[in-house]
């Protein structure tokens, strides 16, 4: 049972606070001679697996390091081009780390107001008067929930499907906030969240559901 | 207020006197630095409206509340629930217009105003209290409703009771299109 990250997005859309919860992902690294058996092919600003699954490298997952250098993008750490690298026999045997590639703070961001830009259709889109947003979102590996306060601010929580008590997490995570984001005078309202407190409390109501398990946190 | 679980259970509350006499310092100093009661009334009202602003996510947190679907149900919440939560004090609620939009908070005890029984002489139009003007004015714009808050009677000029006074300005049907919900 995990909840996998937490996101505060302000009235305009504009995400304040981020924490990622889950367990670091596992990288897996090898050692690959040429020719290379998996199918590897740009995908946004990063090269990714298209096919040729095995031991613990997905489809999907990026290539996050050659030879133990961190990639720039599509780019090796020297500035060559990784996918014209790997065809080149000469550089072979080479050590590739795949993984899942995490999300930079600047996709989290877009992805924050496009969600706050959903969740305003969301409410448009009903039938009856005055719904509210997209309170769920569901999907085979994890359950977005979002509670949005009379005031504008919204709550997200990403969890894993079979956890319960997510709604009364928001709620607490609402009392965290005005707690210790409002009631910080060196705080502004709107800004990004930087206080301690606030970071300290939530990682703590986050251990004290996720204990709770699937049955949902007892009183 | 959430506390962190497993501290013990510390003494929450604060001396009420403390709360008393801090906010008779604050209009005492501001008497200092402002000759014109007017000044004074208005940065009372800045403060209490930057208060207000953050305060209304800590009511709307601890008392789970519902959206309130009309200015007179509004009024109550303020007068009753609020109220009680932050000074211990009701006050009741009546309507004076027949627009809908104007309603007086009457108060039997203020309890900002335990050790003043009196405005001195030359501080005859300074409205003591109007800290709390500016908090409902904030709390109720960061629910977006635009509201006027004044005092209209005030006992410590001589008025049988304190009342304030709120005038909530934007019409419901506007309110519907802006809501963000």
């Amino acid at each position: 049972m995990a909840i996998f990250s937490v996101y505060v997005v302000n009235k305009a859309g504009g995400l304040i606070y981020q924490l990622d919860h889950y367990a670091p992902r596992a990288d897996t690294e090898k050692t690959f001679s040429f020719p290379l058996d998996l199918v590897l092919r740009p995908h946004d600003e990063r090269v990714v697996v298209a096919f040729g699954q095995r031991d613990g490298i997905r489809v999907g997952h990026a290539v996050l390091a050659i030879n133990g250098a961190e990639v720039n993008g599509r780019f090796t750490a020297d500035g060559k081009d990784v996918l014209e690298f790997l065809a080149n026999p000469t550089n072979y045997p080479v050590s590739i780390r795949f993984g899942r590639h995490r999300l930079s703070s600047n996709e989290k961001l877009m992805l924050a107001s496009m969600f706050h830009s959903l969740f305003a259709i969301g409410s448009q889109l009903s039938p009856e008067m005055g719904s509210s947003g997209i309170e769920m979102l569901e999907t085979d590996t994890f359950k977005l929930h979002c509670f949005q306060t009379l005031t504008g601010i919204k709550f997200v929580v990403l969890a894993d499907p079979r956890q319960a008590g997510i709604d009364s997490l928001l709620r607490k995570i609402y009392e965290i906030y005005s707690d210790f984001a409002l009631k910080n005078p060196f705080y502004s309202l709107e800004m990004p969240i930087r206080c301690e407190l606030f970071d300290q409390n939530l990682k703590l109501a986050l251990e004290v559901a996720e204990k709770a398990g699937p049955f949902g946190p007892g009183s | 207020m959430s506390r962190p679980p497993g501290r013990k259970q510390e003494n929450r509350k604060i001396s009420r006197e403390l709360f008393v006499l801090t906010y008779g310092a604050l209009v005492a100093q501001l008497c200092k630095d402002y000759e014109k009661d007017e000044d004074v009334n208005i940065c009372l009202d800045r403060m209490g409206y930057s208060i207000g602003i953050r305060l209304i996510d800590d009511f709307l947190a601890r008392s789970a509340v519902k959206k309130c679907r009309s200015y007179s149900e509004t009024a109550d919440m303020i007068a009753q629930v609020a109220f009680k939560m932050y000074l211990g004090v009701t006050a009741s609620v009546s309507c004076s217009s027949a627009a809908g939009n104007e309603f007086s908070l009457i108060l039997d005890k203020n309890p900002l105003v335990d050790f003043v029984e009196e405005l001195p002489a030359e501080r005859a139009s300074l409205c003591y209290c109007n800290l709390l003007c500016g908090v409902i004015r904030g709390a109720l714009e960061m629910v977006h409703l635009a509201a006027e808050v004044t005092f209209l009677q005030d006992r410590l000029k001589g008025d049988a009771v304190t009342e304030i006074g709120i005038t909530f300005l934007r019409k419901a049907e506007d309110r519907k299109h802006k809501r963000n919900k």
